[in-house]
């Protein structure tokens, strides 16, 4: 913590002026002073042990680490002498020991921290045998995978399950050694956000089938392929192909997808303002009834997960209302193949999503719709990217397409679903408006955006003061379901997603992921807002037009907005 | 117990810590005095487990009450404080009852200890008792700032809180424990002059050899390799004195043992010790030692080590493969 008070000291000898109590690794960071280091991540404490931040300090004896020394007014600090590099190439070398090269299907792409270094500092990545070569690949449920021959025990994985407050993965003492494995605790369960892809700096967790399944959906040639791909994509995976970070990229997106030869590329935020309609009406009946108040969001499978495993009493709390990609895929089976004229078992639904969770999302049963599942595949955004590259198409070049009709033209409300807040605000909107009946002069809920992990905000609706609370990080939202049991009515709609600052932070996103790298992908997002004519869910042309023309019974908006949630019990065994 | 006293005496009488560390205790408790806190914590650490340092579980055995004595002012000395004695495992199940018999007016814990060597070190007792994995700290904060559950602790070893109330007594010599063991005739724990030197050490106790030899000094795992013509100086470290008969001591046996302990003994937290310690363990079980990655290795472990642990590897291989081999 710092106590910002400003100092000057110097680095690599350029005087600096920091705030006191920085740590060296802030400071070098802020002034693009390059210090590797492998096992430090902005989202968690500071652990200080691969060792490879080390350096040296004027008057003082030995290597220090960077990123757990603070800087004091007139400290003297050398990034870079023999000794300094001498001590980083062996304690590589003797990373590299501990990890089980696969780089040709790592998710960081030869964009590798370990592989950079390895060069610059002249490491001999062989000089030690490979001691975990027969160490264990486990598979959690049909989200991820953990190869543990890749592990370098920086133990990123254990702190951010822990901070989720899942504790799935733990470390365990194997012989003198200790390992990081999943839990045998039958009260310990996954949840598939997969915080442990994006916080590992060596690629040992990825999603199932990154990336060896990735062109597995347009195998099929008897199938119309049809892609959708959610929110937070479109403001993340230009980061893929050199693109500043939270660049808008939504038409080279779609003209990407099309280049792969599917047959319609839809935009899943379109489910999102189906799921928005479906959301409000349902909180607007339940504040009328005070009944099962709070109510939860469900568009983060990873928090219906933790709900149903974790803490089943607040099941009836969930929203009822599916994911957007859910309703859009129901949809695209039933409402487009009828207006097309196409046999739905013949359509292949591919979303492409900033998470791994919807692997899983994808697979319960209660979903299906006349037995078809909505949604036959679900890519990451990185697996999209990756299979562009393969295809050889480059969204840096490519030139803007618009999605198909009549499944592509979403709300503001709708994009914004990528951030944190953004259902709370997409719902709200709506909300207001049926509640009142008026025109909501106001559209933006600034309360309950931006980084914070926990919002609270108070809505007027009509007189009636609406109490919110927007969560993300799984172990925040523990904490409010803590005050929940305290104190029931201490809310009445909430808001939480899994991962940090929402979908922009998915376990499915591109590699480097920290609080700036999202901040960026949710300006992205609401910048889309800020620009569209429709920003209100339900003024969604063709929203309208399905409720009028499709939606003709109570029964039809159950079947395809609808689900249930049920007690589970562990479902990862090893 | 006048307790400003207490720390100008400790510091008058210059005790240093006898854990090892060799830390100025009254510096220490006047650090621990000072902080501002609602809540203080006094810890004795009891966990020796270093091989051949046996002085703690003598101190227990033979001094209990001076020990308690102790702690009991270091109690007074500290506002609104609790203590733990925190045992080896052993030494919890063979001296609970008369400790529990001493303590039984006084807000002190026994707490087993769980773990290996590094379970010993100070930060690593403060994660131990708080139900953690024994694995130390970033320091700063140190204890004394910040220590268990983020109060103010002080941390001492049974034989300085053995001198606390020598010292408060006025009775205090400048002695030390020494545990002397190996090719010895006299094995034991012997209370001489902290300022004696080894050679004198060996010659009070009946020890000295008539036959060639190399001694360990300080403890038998971090202490260092020191030839007949080495021995005017004092013990250092935990004060252990390991006799070996040159003719008749294994190196390679020997330093297995070190490498064994050091892998057993160590977290496993940072990079260097964990894998530093694998591949020395390895290159040592197979007797076939490689000058350069010996040296590299070392040089990992002293300079980019997370503890002390970790930074002391080295000594006692490369003072017995300079000396010795």
């Amino acid at each position: 913590m710092s106590d910002n008070k400003k100092i000057q000291i110097v680095i690599d000898n350029k005087k600096i002026k920091c705030l006191n109590g920085q740590t060296v690794l802030e400071v070098a960071k802020e002034n693009a002073i390059d210090i590797p280091s492998l096992c430090f991540h902005p989202d968690l404490d500071v652990k200080a042990n691969c060792r490879l931040c080390v350096v040296e300090i004027k008057g003082k004896k030995g290597l220090h680490p960077a990123c757990s020394t603070k800087v004091e007014p007139g400290i003297n600090i050398i990034t870079d002498s023999p000794e300094i590099r001498k001590a980083r190439k062996i304690n590589l070398e003797l990373i590299f020991a501990q990890h089980c090269e696969e780089c040709n299907d790592c998710i960081w792409n030869f964009n590798c921290q370990l592989l950079k270094l390895a060069k610059k500092y002249k490491v001999k990545t062989t000089r030690f045998f490979d001691r975990k070569k027969d160490y264990p690949v486990y598979q959690f449920g049909p989200s991820l995978i953990f190869d543990s021959s890749k592990c370098i025990d920086c133990r990123n994985c254990v702190d951010i399950c822990q901070k989720q407050g899942v504790g799935f993965l733990e470390i365990k003492e194997k012989g003198h050694l200790f390992q990081v494995i999943p839990s045998k605790d039958k009260s310990k369960d996954c949840i598939y956000c997969g915080q442990c892809i994006t916080h590992c700096p060596v690629g040992a967790f990825e999603a199932v089938g990154e990336f060896e399944d990735v062109e597995k959906p347009l195998l099929d040639k008897n199938k119309i392929v049809i892609f959708q791909f959610a929110p937070s994509v479109r403001t993340s995976i230009g980061e893929e192909f050199n693109l500043p970070l939270g660049s808008v990229i939504t038409g080279k997106l779609v003209a990407g997808i099309k280049k792969l030869g599917v047959d319609k590329v839809f935009d899943v935020s379109v489910g999102a303002d189906f799921t928005t309609v479906e959301e409000a009406k349902e909180l607007i009946e339940r504040l009328k009834n005070k009944k099962n108040l709070p109510m939860f969001t469900s568009c983060c499978p990873s928090w219906v997960k933790f709900v149903e495993f974790y803490e089943p009493e607040f099941i009836p709390n969930l929203t009822s209302v599916r994911s957007p990609h859910i309703i859009l895929g129901g949809l695209i089976k039933t409402f487009w193949a009828e207006k097309e004229n196409i046999d739905p078992k013949k359509i292949t639904v591919v979303s492409v999503m900033p998470c791994v969770s919807k692997k899983y999302e994808i697979q319960r049963k209660e979903l299906k719709i006349n037995k078809l599942k909505p949604v036959d595949y679900v890519l990451t955004t990185r697996e999209l990217a990756y299979l562009f590259t393969k295809h050889k198409i480059d969204l840096k070049k490519i030139k803007p397409q618009k999605a198909d009709n009549p499944l592509g033209v979403p709300t503001g409300a709708g994009v914004i679903y990528g951030a944190s807040g953004g259902v709370m605000e997409s719902a709200l909107r709506t909300a207001y408006e049926k509640i009142t009946g008026k025109n909501l002069k106001e559209l933006n809920f600034k309360q309950v955006r931006g980084m914070k992990r926990v919002k609270k905000a108070e809505v007027n609706i009509n007189g009636k003061r609406v109490k919110t609370v927007t969560v993300n990080g799984m172990g925040n939202a523990k904490k409010i379901l803590k005050e929940l049991k305290e104190n029931p009515k201490l809310y009445d709609y909430v808001e939480v997603m899994a991962c940090f600052d929402g979908c922009v932070g998915g376990g499915g996103q591109p590699v480097p992921t920290d609080g700036k790298i999202r901040e960026e992908r949710a300006r992205g997002l609401y910048q889309i807002d800020t620009k569209k004519k429709i920003r209100l869910a339900h003024k969604n042309p063709l929203v309208k037009k399905i409720y009028q023309k499709f939606f003709t019974s109570e029964e039809k908006i159950h079947f395809i907005c609808h689900t249930k949630y049920l007690r589970k019990k562990k479902e990862i065994k090893i | 117990m006048d307790s400003k006293n207490v720390v100008t005496k400790l510091k008058r009488n210059n005790l240093l810590g006898r854990g090892g560390a060799n830390f100025p205790t009254g510096l220490k408790w006047e650090m621990v005095k000072k902080a501002k806190a609602r809540k203080k914590y006094i810890i004795c650490n009891a966990s020796e487990s270093e091989p051949n340092v046996f002085k703690d579980g003598f101190i227990l055995e033979n001094y209990p009450k001076e020990v308690i004595e102790g702690i009991k002012i270091a109690l007074e000395v500290m506002d609104n404080s609790s203590a733990y004695i925190y045992l080896r495992k052993d030494y919890y199940e063979k001296f609970r009852n008369r400790l529990e018999r001493l303590t039984e007016d006084l807000p002190v814990t026994l707490f087993k200890k769980i773990g290996g060597y590094i379970a010993g070190e100070e930060t690593s007792v403060l994660e131990s008792i708080e139900g953690r994995r024994p694995e130390p700290r970033i320091k700063p904060p140190f204890p004394p700032q910040s220590g268990l559950w983020g109060c103010p602790t002080l941390i001492n070893n049974v034989e300085t809180f053995y001198y606390v109330a020598k010292i408060a007594k006025g009775e205090y010599q400048n002695t030390r424990f020494y545990s002397i063991n190996g090719d010895v005739k006299n094995k034991g724990v012997y209370e001489l002059p902290e300022s004696y030197l080894i050679s004198q050490i060996l010659e009070e106790t009946g020890n000295f050899p008539n036959f060639d030899f190399f001694i360990q000094a300080g403890g038998g795992a971090i202490g260092e390799i020191l030839l007949p013509n080495e021995l005017n100086q004092p013990v250092r470290g935990a004060g252990a004195v390991i006799v070996f008969n040159r003719g008749k001591t294994n190196l390679f046996s020997l330093m297995k043992k070190w490498a064994d302990f050091f892998l057993e003994g160590n977290c496993d937290k940072c990079a260097p010790c964990r894998e530093g310690v694998f591949r020395l363990a390895e290159m040592i079980e197979k007797e076939k030692i490689d000058k350069e990655t010996l040296e590299d290795l070392f040089f990992v472990l002293e300079q980019t080590s997370f503890c002390a642990l970790g930074k002391g590897v080295a000594v006692p291989f490369r003072s017995l493969i300079n000396k010795l081999k």
